[in-house]
């Protein structure tokens, strides 16, 4: 701070940010023009907010905001874990060579999940009743749960099912009649 | 002065519990300071560095309950280097070496070493109670020695430690024999647990009042110690995540509802949104509900567990209840008190998910608020008027803006008439923490009115000295002011040191102050430390007096200079 001019650490100095990127947009200044001694504190203020329009990275000021390390590390750990570690299930499908992995954290809802099988194995899943399973397709999506039965894709709510869900099978023609396929 | 016998004036002072009315007591004449100091039993030291344990020991010989508070408080953001100080083994040490019969330590903001624990639990026969609060350097090795040894343990509470977890054997070493639990809470452990050594320690802990697991815990062990445990009084959720048409969550619904007496409810670590119908029960009774590790419950489901909690009295959440849930939190807990509102995304500033709004509705709705801690996008001037006329109670008032500078969104001023606002209305404020864009006028408002006020923060405010000198002359009871990223000098600093030996201590970082400015203060006033804490190596360098100080850290003292500073911490 105040040996900038002396030494030129602003060179090798370390700070967070990416290289290249100015200081300004990196530091927050403490160091505020003083108001005139006449001048309306108003107006000074917001020649202020002028002078601060480009806001700074929030990130690269050290000790703010101020929450506790242990908070800080505990939510960071949330987040990472929460980035990173995926929901892999095995999905087969009858009468395919060879099974397939997805990731059932990347989607929102069944829609995006039936769009994702169909893609994948190229197939189109039917429309889904509550009454009568799903209707107008000879392929059904089940699942195996915790407890080892297999259930029908689409009953439960999204995050029930993604937290039960232990594998994928899309079931083909007569085995689907079971199910509640209407052929 | 003595017209009763000494057992007469002891008994006496026995129904003085607060540690001002007793050091009040002891300033009364010199046979009142003997029979005090030999009654004494609990003494509270705010600051470690300020007397030294043996004076501590002389003066009072029947100490049995010591709490200790080390680094300051700006070292919880990371602006206090590791190794600056606040250790407890010279302590721990002194006090085995004496005949204090020890039973129960409080430590804030200190370095605790597995050492220490093991010698703090070899040295007291009768040691019962062991709080440790945003402490650092120990391992559970060391909560090993304290289970091992302690024969009487009622209470183990870690708050929020870095705890280097060497896996779970502690919770084995505590013997068959030991059956005086009264309070568990180990929440900050990341660690796994042993849950069978767990289940068989709460199943023979009758007195067990309060428990409060980690993240390891699952579920299913949550069910069996609740069934073990239905006295419970304070729960801390670790893993709350569960198929809720399996088996074990039925047995856990039918475990939770024995529960008739839990008031306080916290962690929900990794929680299941879905499942949080089995905890409706219980929140009719709650009077602290503390969620603010739980970011994965948010929207609906949060709404409706707090629609259940209606006798609450404080509540911790996280910012993603959003405007909207506060709202609820209106509506719903009319006896609230107090409220803290933490970021669930504190780097991405434009995310926080309140405003002026969820306060001011929280302010309306809830009456009895006397403390609060808030962070958020941004605020208005109109809506701290508001707040500030609907609850004139505040204690604590504490507001973090999430960009440090930022002004009034509406009017684009600076923030000084709605801070103002609170410290005229709120005569009883204690604790002030200020943010947003500021002038030297809001500490004009805080010298005026804060007469009550004992401990401010500052963080990229002002405009002058003026602002610092305001506050100063004006808070009688100020005792902790601690500040960065203003532009504060030597003037500010100089103006009344005597000021500084009424005050527990005084921060200052990134602001104006020189070298020759902090010396000046040493040299004036001897019975103050003066620290200058610089990493920079560059003191080493370049001892001109003009230059600035990054950190500088004030405090008065009996016992002058600290022995155990390092390196860069340079007292003038």
């Amino acid at each position: 701070m105040v040996f900038e001019k002396d030494l030129n650490l602003d060179a090798t100095e370390l700070r967070l940010g990416l290289p290249g990127s100015s200081e300004e947009s990196l530091r927050i200044s403490n160091k505020r023009a003083l108001p005139d001694m006449n001048d309306d504190s108003g107006v000074a203020a917001a020649k202020k907010c002028d002078q601060e329009t480009a806001p700074p990275t929030k990130a690269q000021v050290v000790g703010w905001p101020p929450i506790r390390s242990y908070r800080k590390n505990s939510l960071q750990t949330k987040k990472i874990e929460a980035e990173t570690s995926g929901m892999y299930v095995k999905v087969s499908m009858d009468g395919a060579p060879y099974l397939r992995k997805i990731d059932l954290k990347v989607y929102k809802g069944y829609p995006e999940l039936f769009k994702a099988l169909e893609d994948m194995f190229k197939f189109k899943v039917g429309k889904y009743s509550e009454r009568e399973g799903y209707n107008g397709s000879e392929f059904v999506p089940t699942y195996e749960d915790k407890d080892g039965d297999w259930m029908l894709v689409g009953d439960v709510p999204w995050e029930m099912f993604i937290n039960a869900c232990k594998r994928l099978r899309i079931v083909r023609g007569s085995e689907a009649r079971g199910l509640g396929c209407v052929v | 002065m003595n017209y009763f016998p000494d057992e007469v004036l002891e008994h006496v002072f026995d129904f003085i519990t607060s540690h001002k009315d007793r050091n009040s007591v002891s300033l009364v004449c010199k046979s009142w300071y003997k029979i005090e100091r030999y009654s004494r039993q609990r003494v509270f030291i705010g600051n470690c560095y300020s007397i030294s344990p043996e004076r501590l020991i002389a003066r009072f010989p029947g100490l049995k309950s010591l709490t200790l508070k080390g680094k300051p408080h700006f070292a919880d953001f990371n602006l206090v280097p590791h190794d600056w100080g606040g250790f407890v083994y010279p302590w721990i040490e002194a006090l085995a070496k004496s005949r204090i019969g020890l039973e129960e330590l409080r430590l804030k903001r200190m370095v605790v070493s597995d050492e220490s624990l093991e010698l703090l639990s070899k040295s007291f026969v009768n040691f019962k109670s062991l709080v440790l609060v945003s402490c650092e350097g120990f391992t559970t090795d060391g909560l090993a020695a304290i289970a091992a040894n302690c024969r009487f343990l009622r209470e183990l509470d870690l708050q929020e430690n870095e705890v280097d977890d060497h896996r779970g054997h502690w919770l084995s070493c505590f013997p068959e024999s030991c059956t005086s639990l009264i309070s568990l809470n180990f929440a900050c452990l990341r660690g796994e647990v042993n849950l069978g050594a767990l289940e068989r320690l709460v199943s023979r802990s009758p007195n067990l009042k309060s428990l409060r697991l980690n993240r390891a815990v699952p579920l299913d062990t949550l069910q069996k110690l609740l069934m073990r445990a239905p006295q419970l009084v304070d729960l801390g959720i670790g893993s709350y995540v569960h198929d809720p048409f399996s088996e074990a969550y039925n047995k856990l619904k039918i475990a939770i509802q024995r529960c008739k007496s839990i008031r306080s409810l916290s962690g929900f670590l990794e929680v299941a949104p879905h499942c949080m119908s089995a905890i409706y029960p219980i929140c009719g009774n709650l009077t602290f509900l503390n969620l603010s590790y739980a970011p994965g419950l948010h929207g609906n489901k949060l709404m409706k567990l707090i629609q259940h909690c209606r006798k609450l009295q404080r509540l911790w959440i996280l910012d993603c209840i959003g405007d909207k849930g506060l709202g609820v939190v209106a509506l719903t807990c009319k006896e609230l008190q107090e409220l803290r509102v933490f970021p669930s995304d504190p780097f991405e500033a434009g995310n926080a998910a309140v405003t002026e709004e969820g306060l001011v509705l929280v302010s309306a709705g809830c009456p009895k608020l006397n403390s609060l801690l808030y962070f958020c996008q941004q605020m208005t001037n109109a809506a701290l008027i508001t707040v500030a006329k609907n609850c004139p109670n505040f204690i604590r008032f504490r507001l973090c803006i999430l960009d440090p500078i930022k002004p009034d969104p509406v009017t684009n001023q600076p923030l000084d008439e709605g801070f103002g606002a609170i410290v005229q209305s709120c005569k009883g404020l204690k604790r002030l923490s200020l943010s947003g864009l500021l002038t030297d006028q809001v500490f004009l408002y805080i010298g005026m009115y804060a007469e009550q006020l004992e401990m401010l923060s500052i963080a990229f405010a002002a405009d002058s000295d003026k602002g610092m000198l305001y506050v100063l002359n004006g808070c009688k009871k100020l005792r902790k002011l601690e500040i960065r990223d203003c532009p504060f000098g030597d003037a500010a600093l100089l103006e009344d040191v005597g000021k500084y030996e009424t005050m527990r201590s005084l921060w200052m970082s990134s602001c104006e102050v020189t070298l020759g400015g902090c010396k000046a203060v040493a040299e004036k006033m001897p019975s103050l430390n003066v620290e200058i804490i610089d990493e920079s190596e560059q003191m080493e360098f370049n001892l001109d007096d003009k230059q600035k100080v990054d950190k500088m850290y004030l405090y008065r003292t009996l016992v002058g200079h600290r022995k155990d500073a390092p390196e860069y911490v340079w007292i003038l």
